[in-house]
């Protein structure tokens, strides 16, 4: 009965305009930092970081979207499903630009070496590339070109692309040893695709039973 | 009755006076006097002046702009108080460092047990500007207050068999949060080759921007050699010693492939995961300055490149 409650009011017209805006404060934070120059003491830094940080969270969140729909019965959350992956991106989108900007001034040619020679960052534009497909396939009229099916495979890439994510986190903190926090997401990710397993697992064997 | 102006107390000497009795404060907190007192002086509140000379050694004046203090004492690497750039500056004034000695062992004549007392009388104090480049990829140019470690190293007569210079710092883990977490072997420890010990610009720092160092920086006193990265400026050291073979520092035994003994600063050797062919300068220049490039031996490469002739950098990077 709760349950039916909680529905009827994650369906209400309003949340999804107010995920959005939700979506938006981390930027709208940064943006204030920067107008107030208060980004710390290496502020280039800060605003590349904590892009990365977001595209993550974003990935973390989307993911949980699934569990909590299928698990607990909030079916209501699929609604938001292309809405927190287009915030992810946008995240990583932002990232990405800052890096280009920030950190190798536009130099085309020195990006393309680093993206060659530095492992860390050869995954992260691989993920940001998945992201990119999955982003730009993520309306209306993709949906029906693919199929539900075919598209259904698609984004299914968007579990290569979080650990292609964690990966490219990792091996940039290995460097100093600081992988602490890494950690923190590594669990969250693996959380939420072992239940995916799980649950496909379950499945399967009540199919073979039912086949018997 | 009229009161000369200069009378008054100005506001400036008011503050810096208020200052100096928060910082005290903060000192004492640690002995009972209040967690007020303690917040003030977490809050970044100066430490007390260190009377100092300029350097009159080249390379030890630089035109270029400072790193604002707030900066260099805001974003340090010192994973004893955590992995945070923050963490230090947070967690660091727990760290008691009165009374202070320093332990100087192995291939000397006179080796012992020296005072922090002793240490701040033994040369005159002068002021150096440096430029710091962290392996990261950052750089500071900071005005740090000493004198060269040669004038202890002379004074305790090493032998003819010590060919390096070992540090260790301090590995407090009742006061050092960070050492509950294996990201490192604890105590920290650094070496050089005894002829870049030696060298004049290797700085035996007590100070920085004309202040005592305050404890995220490495108080009471620490290694500054400003061509090399700055992780093998070691912190709040508690012993030297004088060794035949060469040391293995903390990061070598950490990720050897990574981190050498050397580590002089050089665009042309990069990190395995990173160039180091450019710096972010953080001299409160704000975000859209660019990055600079980075230059051999820091800069200091009239100074010191002798010592590496015939070196190949490549491969003892």
């Amino acid at each position: 009965m709760r349950l039916v409650r909680l529905n009827t009011w994650l369906s209400h017209a309003t949340i999804k305009p107010a995920v959005w805006l939700l979506c938006l404060l981390p930027l709208a934070t940064l943006v204030l930092r920067v107008m107030a120059q208060e980004l710390g003491p290496n502020p280039a830094e800060t605003l590349l970081r904590s892009t990365g940080d977001w595209a993550l969270r974003g990935l973390c969140l989307v993911l949980t979207l699934t569990p909590l729909q299928q698990g607990i019965g909030l079916t209501a959350l699929g609604r938001l499903r292309r809405l927190l992956g287009l915030f992810s991106f946008f995240y990583a989108v932002l990232h990405a630009l800052i890096y280009v900007w920030l950190e190798v001034g536009w130099q085309w040619q020195e990006m393309w070496q680093d993206v060659l020679e530095r492992p860390f960052i050869t995954v992260g534009m691989l993920a940001w590339l998945l992201l990119a497909v999955l982003a730009a396939t993520s309306f209306q009229a993709a949906i029906r070109s693919l199929g539900g099916k075919r598209w259904k495979r698609v984004h299914r890439m968007v579990h290569l692309a979080a650990w292609l994510v964690l990966l490219h986190f990792y091996w940039m903190r290995e460097g100093k040893n600081n992988t602490q926090e890494v950690w923190y997401y590594v669990a969250v990710i693996a959380t939420l695709q072992a239940w995916r397993l799980w649950r496909w697992y379950q499945r399967r064997s009540a199919q073979s039973a039912v086949r018997l | 009755m009229t009161i000369n102006s200069s009378e008054i107390t100005s506001q400036s000497f008011y503050a810096e006076r208020r200052q100096y009795l928060k910082w005290l404060a903060g000192g004492a907190a640690g002995a009972g006097l209040g967690v007020w007192a303690q917040r003030e002086a977490l809050a970044g509140v100066p430490a007390p002046a260190l009377a100092h000379v300029p350097s009159a050694l080249p390379g030890t004046r630089t035109m270029e702009k400072l790193t604002p203090y707030e900066d260099a004492t805001g974003y340090n690497n010192f994973y004893e108080f955590g992995l945070d750039k923050a963490d230090p500056a947070r967690y660091a004034q727990e760290l008691p460092i009165d009374p202070w000695s320093v332990e100087v062992e192995g291939l000397v004549r006179k080796p012992g047990r020296w005072a922090l007392e002793d240490l701040l009388k033994l040369s005159p104090m002068e002021e150096r500007i440096y430029r710091l480049r962290c392996v990261e990829g950052w750089s500071m140019v900071i005005p740090w207050i000493g004198y060269s470690l040669a004038e202890l190293i002379r004074r305790v007569e090493p032998m003819g068999s010590a060919k390096f210079v070992e540090f260790v710092t301090v590995a407090d883990a009742q006061h050092m949060r960070g050492l509950k977490s294996r990201v490192l072997q604890w105590p920290y420890t650094e070496g050089l080759r005894l002829d870049e010990a030696m060298h004049p610009l290797t700085l035996l720092s007590f100070g920085m921007y004309g202040r005592v160092l305050p404890k995220q920086s490495g108080a009471p006193l620490r290694l500054v050699v400003p061509w090399k990265y700055g992780f093998k400026s070691a912190k709040s050291i508690v012993k030297i010693r004088f060794v035949e073979q060469m040391p293995q520092s903390a990061w070598m035994k950490s990720a050897p492939q990574e981190y050498g003994f050397y580590s002089n600063v050089n665009p042309e050797v990069p990190h395995r995961r990173w160039s180091q062919a450019t710096e972010r300068r953080l001299d409160g220049g704000g975000i859209f300055a660019p990055k600079r490039k980075t230059l051999m031996f820091n800069g200091y490469a009239d100074q010191v490149a002798q010592l590496y002739s015939g070196l190949d950098l490549q491969r003892n990077f």
